[in-house]
């Protein structure tokens, strides 16, 4: 028996040791280093500190990317045979997780120089376009669907289906906002997906990967890697069993190579500019049906009628 | 140093002559790569294999000896191999009695062997360990022993229905027990790997245990063969991958 006398105190003020965070990619639904060790360095300013902080975050190699791809391609069977309306479940439930880090996910932003302001507001954007793209998950079929005219005894129908593992180099800003607008439209039709986040606010990356991966979201179907597009953009564009590239960048240079580089297997390559990298911060233009049908395929059936 | 191997219920002549076909012609693309070294089949799917690969100098292996369980009567063993001899096979892949073998009934497992060699006649005798069921290295060690004993001219670490399968510290129990074995005899004994052998860098890790155990000597088809149908695709889609400069696709590999 414990004795009532005896006043359990508050330990006494000391220094405590910090317990930094390590920034790790996301694949497979592990967070990990990068296969090669390397690391880059990126800093910003901590609210309330004077000290501009500099952390280490993997430099994603080839290696790394080539392991994405295989973890994309060993998760895109099962979750593009999930019904749209569990996927869209999952969506939203992502939308609760990023909700629930409002905070953490603001401060972020203001550590890599947005305004606290802005940071708001995008945090508020982000989880109002995963609520939307979760409302869009069963409806896609609906909208994109059709019954086809034909000239004989035949019903035609033209059904979409998810493309296979799409590609994505987010861009670099707005660091949130722009992962979720290229992520979910990507994703919320079946497909699975490999991303580079932007280089200069990856620890942005790695809270939503953390949300990502307590939104009951199956590991593999988002993989974030962290380090230079340049470097990881023409592994990707090249890998034959990447279906489709998306990539968002104002390099131009960047963006030509890459639609060169996916000749080569015939990828789906769509690039943006900074104007349309920029209209993913509007509410109407920055998210729609357009962002999701570049990365469906659509089956079309011949069914006998009349017989 | 592959075998390419198709085992199960729903074989088909047609999935066989498909299988011995890629045997020929693994790449088409590059027509000099290739030919594997045997494709393995199930008794019934011989005198396929053997019509598709008449020529080519591919052997065909077949299972026998009630694979992959080998727990049926001595005398359905003896004659499912006579058969599969008759049929054509060049080479018997057999099944030891692991039920005998973990029961300490050493003597029983020694004399199946045996009597399967002798009715193998001068077909190539590989005896199948099924090391994923043995328990222990000491317990693979005793069976490598027995095997080569026996009579056996490979051994073989799996059937390829149980897991673990192949692994490289099974791998290299069973190349000792050869190696002692070449030491007191001078005899050499053959080692097929199979199963759980899926990429080419694994296969290389293989070929360095063997040559760092046994030497050049073993680097050779009629002394080492992979069994393991994965990973023909994996080593072309790096030879391709060499030869284009951009990582491949499994899905522009035929499954089997």
């Amino acid at each position: 028996m414990a004795n009532p006398s005896k006043r359990v105190s508050a330990a006494p003020a000391r220094q405590r040791l910090s317990i930094p965070k390590a920034y790790k990619m996301y694949v497979g639904g592990a967070f990990i280093r990068s296969e090669s060790g390397r690391y880059y360095q990126v800093s910003g300013m901590t609210k309330g500190s004077a000290d501009a902080e500099v952390v280490n975050i993997p430099l994603g190699s080839r290696k790394d990317a080539r392991d994405a791809v295989l973890a994309g391609k060993a998760a895109l069977h099962g979750w593009s045979s999930r019904t749209a309306f569990n996927r869209g479940q999952i969506l939203y439930r992502l939308a609760e997780v990023l909700e629930s880090r409002h905070e953490e996910l603001v401060t972020s932003l203001v550590r890599a120089g947005a305004t606290e302001r802005d940071a708001i507001d995008e945090v508020n954007a982000s989880v109002d376009r995963a609520v939307w793209y979760a409302g869009l998950a069963d409806k896609i079929s609906a909208l994109v669907a059709s019954h086809n005219p034909v000239s004989g005894p035949h019903f035609g129908f033209t059904l979409p289906e998810a493309m296979g593992l799409v590609a994505v180099l987010a861009p670099e800003s707005p660091a949130l906002l722009g992962l979720v607008s290229t992520i979910l439209p990507v994703i919320v039709s079946g497909n699975t997906t490999v991303v580079v986040a932007g280089e200069r606010d990856p620890r942005t990356a790695v809270i939503f990967c953390e949300c990502l991966a307590t939104s009951d979201l199956p590991g593999g179907v988002v993989n974030v890697l962290t380090g230079r597009a340049q470097d990881l953009g023409p592994q990707l564009a090249k890998h034959r069993e990447v279906n489709a590239l998306e990539a968002w960048t104002p390099d131009a240079a960047l963006r030509t190579s890459l639609e060169r580089d996916g000749a080569g297997s015939v990828k789906r390559v769509k690039t943006h500019d900074a104007q349309g990298i920029a209209a993913l911060r509007d509410e109407q233009r920055g998210q729609g049906l357009t962002y999701v049908e570049r990365f469906l395929e659509l089956k079309t059936i011949w069914h006998p009628a009349g017989i | 140093m592959m075998d390419l191997t198709t085992l199960e219920g729903k074989d088909t002549p047609g999935k066989v002559r498909a299988l011995c076909r890629k045997a020929l012609v693994p790449l088409a693309s590059d027509p000099s790569i290739g030919p594997t070294a045997a494709v393995c089949v199930y008794p019934n799917m011989v005198p396929i294999a053997k019509h598709e690969l008449r020529g080519s100098g591919v052997k065909v292996a077949s299972v026998a000896t009630a694979f992959p369980s080998g727990l049926s009567p001595l005398s359905i063993k003896l004659d499912d191999v006579r058969q599969a001899v008759e049929l054509g096979a060049d080479e018997i892949d057999m099944v030891i009695d692991r039920g005998a073998m973990l029961a300490g009934d050493y003597r029983k497992v020694f004399d199946e062997i045996a009597a399967v060699k002798e009715a193998c006649g001068q077909t190539h005798l590989k005896v199948i360990l099924e090391t994923g069921e043995l328990g222990s290295y000491d317990v693979v060690r005793r069976a490598s022993d027995l095997a080569i004993a026996a009579g056996g001219d490979f051994i073989k670490t799996s059937t390829g229905k149980i897991q673990p399968a192949a692994t490289p510290a099974v791998t290299l129990v069973m190349l000792e027990a050869i190696r002692d074995h070449y030491y007191a005899t001078g005899k050499r004994i053959g080692m097929k790997p199979a199963g759980g052998v899926r990429t080419a860098k694994q296969a290389l890790h293989y070929l360095v245990i063997v040559k760092e155990t046994l030497g050049d000597a073993w680097l050779d088809p009629d002394l080492f063969r992979f069994g393991a149908s994965a990973l023909l695709n994996d080593v072309l889609m790096q030879l391709e991958k060499e030869r284009t400069g951009f990582y491949q696709a499994s899905a522009d590999f035929s499954a089997d």
